[in-house]
Order: structure tokens, then sequence, then C-alpha cells
């Protein structure tokens, strides 16, 4: 009924065993390797472009007026995993919507970017971005607040983020067979 | 020479081989008891990489627990996020759709080879065969890539939810993996060429950590270190799951039981993986990849902005304490991952909370089998025993 394949170590020839005419083949494979192209990349000047759908740092995204779109609903810290969305609503000053975020705080070394926010929020406001390399000197500088949610927006509306920035920006076809 | 001052007296070393040990693959420590250079006794001790997922289970909704799964065994997520979920689909007793059925296959056998990819890599590696480590790894850079389109991130990918899938395959996801198959056949050829027929290999891995089958059976060992004793077990055979019954594949088993016997036996698996991976591209059907089931799996997003239906049911499944609920009950279900059988036995109260989740992990059980595996083995035979059982310590701390 199950379909089995029975596996048995190759029996090894006289010139296997004396090794020398091995170790030429298999210089021959690595040697066949060398003119091939390369497969890696020198990070920081050049740096990979994922693609969007990648699952980096957050965005607050802004509506058409270059208002908040966020209407502090909690629902993105309700399902985030690692409870790293701090939210505080409070009442908006425009006349289409009740609420809005005062605080609204993602601390970037807690979160786990699964993406669940995005996922959950109902009004397209929270995004993962394509931004992979945002170090920094310090814990408190990781932790993002609104002002920088929103420029983090700004600088990644134009889905050119690493275009603009680097000295090559590498797409995946570029390296990969599978790009 | 009849001066007793002269006689060598031989004691016993207690050697710690780990945590720090760069052969160890993550956090192992084992305290090793040498006579000589030949292992007298080898005892593990784990917990260096205790990251509570089992605990975290109890707190964390069924969803959110996917996230966990991916830091398990970290070689392979994929299979983690799958078994999980059908796991709780298996509970709740709903059926996903025909097309995330066949995603779920095709990514778990993907990352089935990238497993075996990186297992081949640094097992060569630590045995002194620095190419093969570097082919691999190339090997499974592709299929990362794939993974990063289709899921959003290389390595925690959470890519299933209960009652489907996160999101939808990329428009050019069958052309990748057409790309792939065509490409890594040939990767396979040179690993082949690399190590199958190398003396060096040979010697270092032929009669060593000799696994009887009887003692495979009675430590409980599954996946390729069970086949690689001669048990032709496999859960995609013996209980199919997804679509594996309508699959054509075969189950590689090797009698020897030794080092080389499971290289053997992974190198046939990743050759089968291809296999299953084509014939599903072959007839890759279309369709939703979730349930039309608002109450378990979240609406489309058009829904949700545009209708109050979709609004609602969107806030219910998140809300906290409003989430879907699993009937009360538990369950026990495994799925092949690329160590062996990986099982999830869950406890429900019917609250959206798992009551208990309980976690068998492939590397946990055969970790257990490394002191019957090293007593009487060289301290360099260790490092290919240890590598050949491919413990990823992710998945043995709980």
């Amino acid at each position: 009924m199950i379909k089995v394949k029975k596996l048995t170590p190759p029996k090894m020839s006289w010139s296997e065993r004396i090794y020398i005419p091995n170790v030429l083949k298999g210089l021959g494979i690595t040697v066949r390797h060398i003119p091939t192209k390369k497969f890696t990349i020198q990070y920081p000047e050049e740096k990979w472009i994922p693609r969007p759908g990648y699952r980096g740092a957050h965005r607050l995204n802004k509506d058409g007026e270059g208002r908040i779109k966020c209407v502090a609903c909690e629902m993105c810290s309700a399902a985030c995993p690692s409870n790293c969305i701090h939210i505080v609503g409070g009442v908006s000053p425009w006349d289409d919507r009740e609420k809005y975020p005062v605080v609204f705080e993602i601390d970037m070394l807690r979160c786990i970017y699964c993406g669940m926010c995005e996922e959950a929020c109902p009004r397209e406001a929270i995004e993962l971005t394509q931004v992979y390399d945002f170090a920094a000197y310090s814990r408190e500088d990781l932790v993002w607040d609104k002002e920088k949610l929103l420029e983090m927006f700004e600088l990644t509306k134009n889905n050119d983020y690493y275009e603009t920035r680097v000295q090559k920006a590498v797409k995946t076809s570029d390296v990969n067979p599978n790009g | 020479m009849a001066d007793p001052a002269y006689q060598l007296k031989t004691d016993r070393t207690i050697l710690n081989f780990g945590p720090q040990h760069p052969s160890t693959h993550g956090t192992l420590r084992l305290v090793l008891e040498l006579d000589g250079e030949v292992v007298i006794r080898a005892e593990p001790h784990i917990g260096y990489l205790h990251s509570g997922f089992e605990k975290l289970g109890e707190y964390k909704s069924y969803n959110q627990w996917v996230a966990l799964s991916d830091r398990m065994n970290y070689l392979s997520p994929l299979s983690n996020n799958i078994g999980f979920a059908q796991a709780v689909e298996l509970l709740i007793g709903v059926e996903i759709p025909e097309r995330a059925k066949y995603i779920r296959v095709i990514l778990a056998e993907l990352s089935r080879i990238a497993d075996h990819m990186v297992w081949l890599g640094t097992h060569a590696l630590d045995i002194g065969a620095f190419t093969a480590f570097l082919y691999g790894f190339e090997a499974r850079e592709n299929l990362y890539v794939i993974f990063e389109h289709t899921t959003g991130t290389r390595l925690t990918t959470s890519y299933t939810r209960v009652g489907g899938l996160f999101r939808d395959v990329p428009h050019d996801f069958e052309e990748m993996v057409k790309n792939f198959l065509k490409y890594f056949p040939k990767v396979l050829k040179e690993l082949h060429g690399l190590l199958t027929r190398n003396r060096i290999w040979i010697d270092r891995t032929r009669n060593i950590g000799v696994l009887a089958k009887e003692d495979a059976i009675n430590l409980g060992v599954t996946g390729p270190t069970l086949r690689g004793s001669g048990v032709p077990y496999d859960v995609r055979k013996n209980f199919p799951y997804l679509i594996y019954d309508r699959l054509d594949f075969e189950i590689p088993v090797c009698d020897d039981g030794d080092v080389y016997s499971r290289y053997l036996v992974r190198m046939e698996e990743v050759e089968q993986s291809l296999k299953i991976v084509e014939q599903c591209i072959k007839d890759f059907p279309d369709g939703p990849v979730s349930l039309f089931n608002q109450k378990l799996a979240l609406p489309e997003k058009e829904k949700v902005y545009d209708t109050i239906e979709g609004l609602i049911h969107h806030f219910k499944n998140i809300m906290p304490g409003h989430g879907f609920t699993v009937p009360e009950g538990d369950i026990y279900d495994s799925t092949e991952a690329p160590n062996g059988e990986l099982g999830f036995y869950l406890v429900a109260d019917g609250s959206h909370k798992a009551y208990r989740l309980r976690v068998r992990g492939p590397s946990f059980v055969n970790f257990a089998a490394f002191d019957h595996l090293a007593r009487g083995a060289m301290v360099s035979d260790l490092v290919a025993i240890l590598g050949s059982l491919n413990i990823i310590a992710g998945e043995l701390d709980r």
C-alpha cells in the first residue's frame, strides 16, 4: 500500500576508493561555478528592494486632505500578538468622524512584524511598508510615535524608498532566478 | 616498568560540549563523560532557548498563536504554521478550500527542501565540507525569495490562519515555483557529486551512530531518522492529510541506520518533494484561499470598507473576547514536518483561546535518542551524529 523506495549505499569503485580522481571531479564542480553570476549583493551600498506586500516597518496613512486616517478603534492593538501598539483616543477635531488617536505608539523592538495589525485595520490606516533598515542607538528611539509613523507615510508613499536612498537598489530578479 | 609510578592512571573526563560550540547549531549543551576519546555517556541539557510557546498558547487567541509557531522550528516555519492551523480546523470541524490545500502542500514541501538544504549545509560544514554549505544555502535563498514574495517575510512567515491562509499567493507564484523546479535538480546533482561518493564523507559517516530498527521504534524517533533505520513510517502516507492521498510519491527508507543512511534518505526526500510540488503545480486550482465563513475568517477588505455587515463581522472577529470560539474538546493531530512527526495536542474549553496547547516537536523526541547513539563513539563523531539528527533548539525548549 505505502510506496517505499529502498535506498542502498553505493558500491565504491576502485578509482573512487583511492580518492584522487574524485578530488578532481569535485574540483571540477566548484570550478564550473566560477564564471556564473554573483549571487550576493554588497549590502550597505546595494540594497534589496522587497516587493509590495513585504512586512517591514509600519506607517500611518493619511487621507486625501492630509489628515490621519486612523479613527482610534484599537482593532490593531487588540489583534497584536505582542502587545506593542499603544493608542489613546480623543475627540476628533473633524466633523466626519468622532474619534482620532491623540497618542499612537508602536514599540518597534517588541513588534514581531506579523502583519496582523494591517489585517485588522478597518480603515486602511496602518500599513506595513517595505522598509527594513531602521536601526537606532537607543531603545527609546525605536518607540515610534504618531509623528514618526506619519512621516514614514511621506517617505514611502511613492514606493521608491530604496530607489532614492541607496547607490544601487537591487531588484530581486537581478540576482535571483526566481525573482 | 614494574614501578607503579610509570603506570598511567586512566580517569574519566567530563567535557562540556556547548552551549557555545560552533557545531551545536544553536544553544545545545551536552555533558560528555569520556574515557580517552571514547564517549561513555552523553547527557543533553536543554533549556537555553526557552521561549514559552506552549504556555503562551493559553493566553493568545488561536490566530495569534500562529505567529509563535514560526519560532519553533525556524528552518521550516511554514510546516509549523500548517500543522497548527490544521489541528484547530479539525477540532472545529471545518474543511478549507481546495486552493488553500494545494498552496499548503506546495509550501510545506518547499519548506521541507529548504530545511533539508540547511541541514545538509551545516551538517557537511561540521564534518569539514565547506562547498556543500554554500551551494545548499544558495538553493535555500532561492526558496526564501519565494517565501518572501508569498508571505511577506523570509523567516517568520505566519502564513496560515484558521480556515485558510493569510492572503493569496502572488500572481507569478506558479512561475516562480516552476523556475525553482527547473533550477533545483542541478543543485541536487552537484551536491550528490560533491558528497555521495566522496571517500572522506563516507569515512566520516558510514557505520557512525548506528540506530537499529528496534531501538528507533522504542525511542520514538520519527522522520528521516526513523526512515534511515529502515522503518517506512511517514505521516503523509500513514495518516494522509490535506491532499497527500491523491499525490504520487514514495517513502525513502534505508536499512543501515547510520549517519550516511540518514543523509541518503534526506536527499531522496528532497527529490520526492520536488515530485509532489510538480504534481500540485500541474493542477493548481483557482478559487478562494480562505473559508467563506465570516464567523471564523475575516471578511474581504472591500466588504469591510463598504458594507456594515462586513464591518460588524470584522469587528466581531477581532475584538478582545469576541473572536471565534472552538467547541470544548481535545485533539491530537500531526503532520510530517521535515524533522519528523510534528504533533499538536489541543484542549479547548469553548473559549477563543486554548486551555492547553502541547507540541510534540520532532527535535525533542529525536534528541532523546542522542545518548543511545553517542555511547561508544569518538568525540569527533559526535558532531556527525548531532548533525544527522538535525536538532533545532527553538523546538527543543518549550
